[in-house]
């Protein structure tokens, strides 16, 4: 239950940094030539898996209580928030895809699609879920049971997001996303690494 | 078409070379495999596509030929669709489809809107779907997205 602890300069330093590293890539996405020639509905999917992204970078850093002025107990409250946030984005990414273009969705679901990314796109969607079903199951679960199974679904949804993400040529603008791809595997590393709190 | 004559050449070439040796038929050079369907080839295809002198306003050329499997012999006559995502319309916009015929030498082309990168990648799709051979279905990927043209070669088998 500490609160981390710092000076105000330093706080402010974090929020700023996260506050970038969240708002970037949404702001460079908006200027995409490409959105010219997209529906709203599709425009809409693409920006529901950057801003699932977004959340993704969110999560271990609320779940360790590591942002100032934020508690572990608050942190938490919020990470479970996110998470179900994350699996109503993942959703709306997936049908809004599905309405651009059925048989490019069924074939990523199916795992036949001919690109490379969609197999991890689905990958990640469906740690996502299960990492959403092991939650509702977490108090029948012991501890360290628990610890490890989520973080293990959760790198596998880090993970299978970067192996999509990084293959796409979209409308995410290419530093940002590359930024963004390895601020989530470096959260992702250092909540195995990093010593408990 | 360049890059179809070198081929050729080559091909003449490297069959004159082995027949000359003695150890290769000559019938080696008579063996060319059909296209195979690509792996999502017929997404948002709509049958019948019409034959159009263009699709929109253009701009974009589709270029390819279509040959016979076993001898390569160029296909005339045979009617070849296309559709994609365009700077105009989505895949499975109606107006996004049109069809062509191959010429005398069996190559086809056609104006189309420019291809931008949708799902993903930029690509085009293009069918051959007649009775006369086998259904091949393709989704070719541009090697860049800035590329104002994509050619596209079919072998096709008989039925």
């Amino acid at each position: 239950m500490t609160v981390t602890s710092g000076t105000p300069f330093k706080s402010a330093v974090i929020w700023l940094a996260l506050g970038v590293a969240l708002s970037a890539p949404l702001i460079a996405a908006a200027q995409s030539p490409l959105l010219a020639w997209r529906d709203p509905i599709y425009i809409a999917a693409g920006f529901a898996g950057i801003m699932a992204m977004g959340a993704l970078l969110l999560q271990p850093l609320l779940a360790t209580g590591k942002l100032p002025g934020v508690s572990l107990w608050q942190g938490r409250h919020v990470h479970r928030w996110v998470g179900a946030g994350l699996i109503v984005m993942v959703v709306a990414h997936v049908i809004g895809l599905w309405i651009t273009s059925p048989p490019d969705v069924i074939d990523a679901l199916l795992f036949r699609s001919p690109t490379p990314f969609s197999v991890w796109g689905v990958i990640a969607m469906w740690a996502i879920f299960g990492s959403g079903v092991l939650a509702l199951m977490r108090r029948r679960l012991r501890l360290r049971v628990w610890r490890f199974a989520h973080r293990a679904l959760a790198t596998v949804v880090v993970t299978g997001t970067v192996l999509h993400v990084i293959q796409i040529e979209g409308t995410m603008e290419d530093i940002t996303k590359i930024a963004l791809c390895a601020l989530l595997c470096g959260a992702t590393l250092w909540v195995w690494t990093a010593p408990r709190a | 078409m360049t890059k179809l004559i070198q081929t050729r050449r080559a091909l003449l070439a490297t069959a004159g070379a082995a027949a000359m040796t003695g150890l290769v038929k000559p019938a080696f050079a008579q063996r060319l495999a059909p296209t195979p369907t690509m792996r999502g080839g017929a997404n948002n295809y709509r049958p019948g596509a019409p034959i159009v002198a263009r699709i929109g306003g253009g701009g974009f050329l589709m270029t390819g030929t279509v040959r016979r499997a076993g001898d390569g012999m160029p296909l005339p006559g045979q009617r070849i669709q296309m559709w994609a995502h365009t700077t105009e319309g989505h895949e499975r916009d109606p107006e996004s489809h049109g069809a062509t015929l191959t010429d005398e030498n069996g190559v086809f082309r056609m104006d189309m809107p420019q291809i931008v990168p949708a799902f993903g990648q930029p690509h085009g799709h293009l069918a051959y779907d007649s009775d006369a051979f086998e259904p091949v279905f393709l989704r070719p990927i541009m090697s860049s997205a800035s590329d104002t043209s994509l050619h596209v070669d079919f072998v096709l088998q008989p039925v």
